[in-house]
């Protein structure tokens, strides 16, 4: 049985179709749906994508988390079900107080584009079970509003509970606290970071390897893990 | 308003762009939010209570802001 994972529009969602894209080759089956319907459609996971949803008015994330079929993500993440939030999307977890912390503008006031190191600190999550612990990956990040922020009690907390899925390697682009890129919540089935996984599942089109050029697809392992989680059930 | 203990790019990048203006008396910048609600009638204190509710839950995020002040003015005719 194909798996099918739904991929969330909102109003300035960017990284929607590229999200379904990587689903497919990943070999699940994606399912766009729409945010101001009050309906998953039967979908066994759930990402939501990366952009500028509401043109990052009031804060960025804020007015999607709010958006009509977030109750039924918030409920369905409550209950277990596999959510992946990418960039803006992690900001909208926040927002949905499905994840701790906040997103604040990156420390040095720009827009980062690179191509980004992050060790995995966790693969006990619904997301980064297909790799190993410490293992390096590298995939895009872009963002203007990437820096991680919760306060010393909570990241006590984060860490103490292994709950930081990923970490910066070798520079902190957007001054997040203690390098964090990714968390989950404690069950591990939700997950967000800032970094693209989607921007790299395809050889010819992701990050630059010591092999070839573009030729990185380390982000394939996020979709490969939820395929995973999901015959686990 | 941003949280006092987190850095503030933007008012930041105003305060250095001050400096070299030759204002150096001003030594930091801060730039929050202020968002201006418009009610039908007396502001009673049930609509007082929502809006703060409100700027606790949805205009600000409690993790990076702070709410400063709610105040009641009178619209201009």
């Amino acid at each position: 049985m194909t798996h099918r994972i739904g991929v969330v529009t909102f109003p300035g969602s960017l990284d929607d179709r590229d999200a379904q894209r990587a689903i497919r080759i990943a070999g699940a089956e994606p399912v766009a749906l729409w945010h101001a319907d009050h309906d998953l459609q039967g979908v066994d996971a759930i990402v939501l994508p990366g952009g500028f949803s509401y043109g990052d008015y009031l804060r960025a994330g804020a007015i999607a988390a709010r958006a009509p079929i977030m109750t039924e993500v918030i409920s369905a993440a409550n209950a277990g079900m596999p959510v992946l939030g990418i960039c803006n999307g992690f900001q909208m977890l926040t927002e949905a107080h499905l994840l701790p912390g906040g997103l604040i503008r990156n420390e040095k006031g720009n827009f980062i584009r690179r191509d980004q190191g992050l060790i995995v600190e966790s693969t006990d999550t619904a997301w980064s079970n297909a790799f190993t612990q410490g293992q390096e990956i590298v995939i895009p990040l872009k963002n203007g509003e990437g820096g991680f922020i919760a306060s010393n009690e909570e990241l006590d907390r984060l860490e103490g509970e292994g709950r930081v899925v990923f970490r910066y390697s070798g520079v902190n682009p957007n001054g997040s606290m203690r390098d964090i890129a990714g968390i989950s919540n404690a069950a591990g089935n939700v997950v967000g970071l800032m970094p693209h996984p989607e921007h790299a599942v395809e050889p010819g089109f992701g990050p630059d390897t010591a092999d070839a050029m573009r030729s990185g697809t380390d982000g394939l392992g996020f979709f490969a893990s939820a395929l995973t989680a999901l015959l686990a059930v | 308003m941003p949280k006092s203990d987190l850095l503030d790019p933007q008012g930041k990048a105003v305060a250095g762009a001050l400096g070299r203006l030759g204002h150096s008396t001003i030594t930091d910048v801060r730039i929050g939010k202020r968002f201006e609600l418009t009610v039908e009638g007396e502001v009673t204190e049930q609509i007082l209570a929502d809006v703060a509710t409100l700027a606790d839950e949805i205009f600000s995020n409690q993790v990076i802001e702070d709410v400063t002040s709610i105040r009641v003015e009178e619209a201009q005719a």
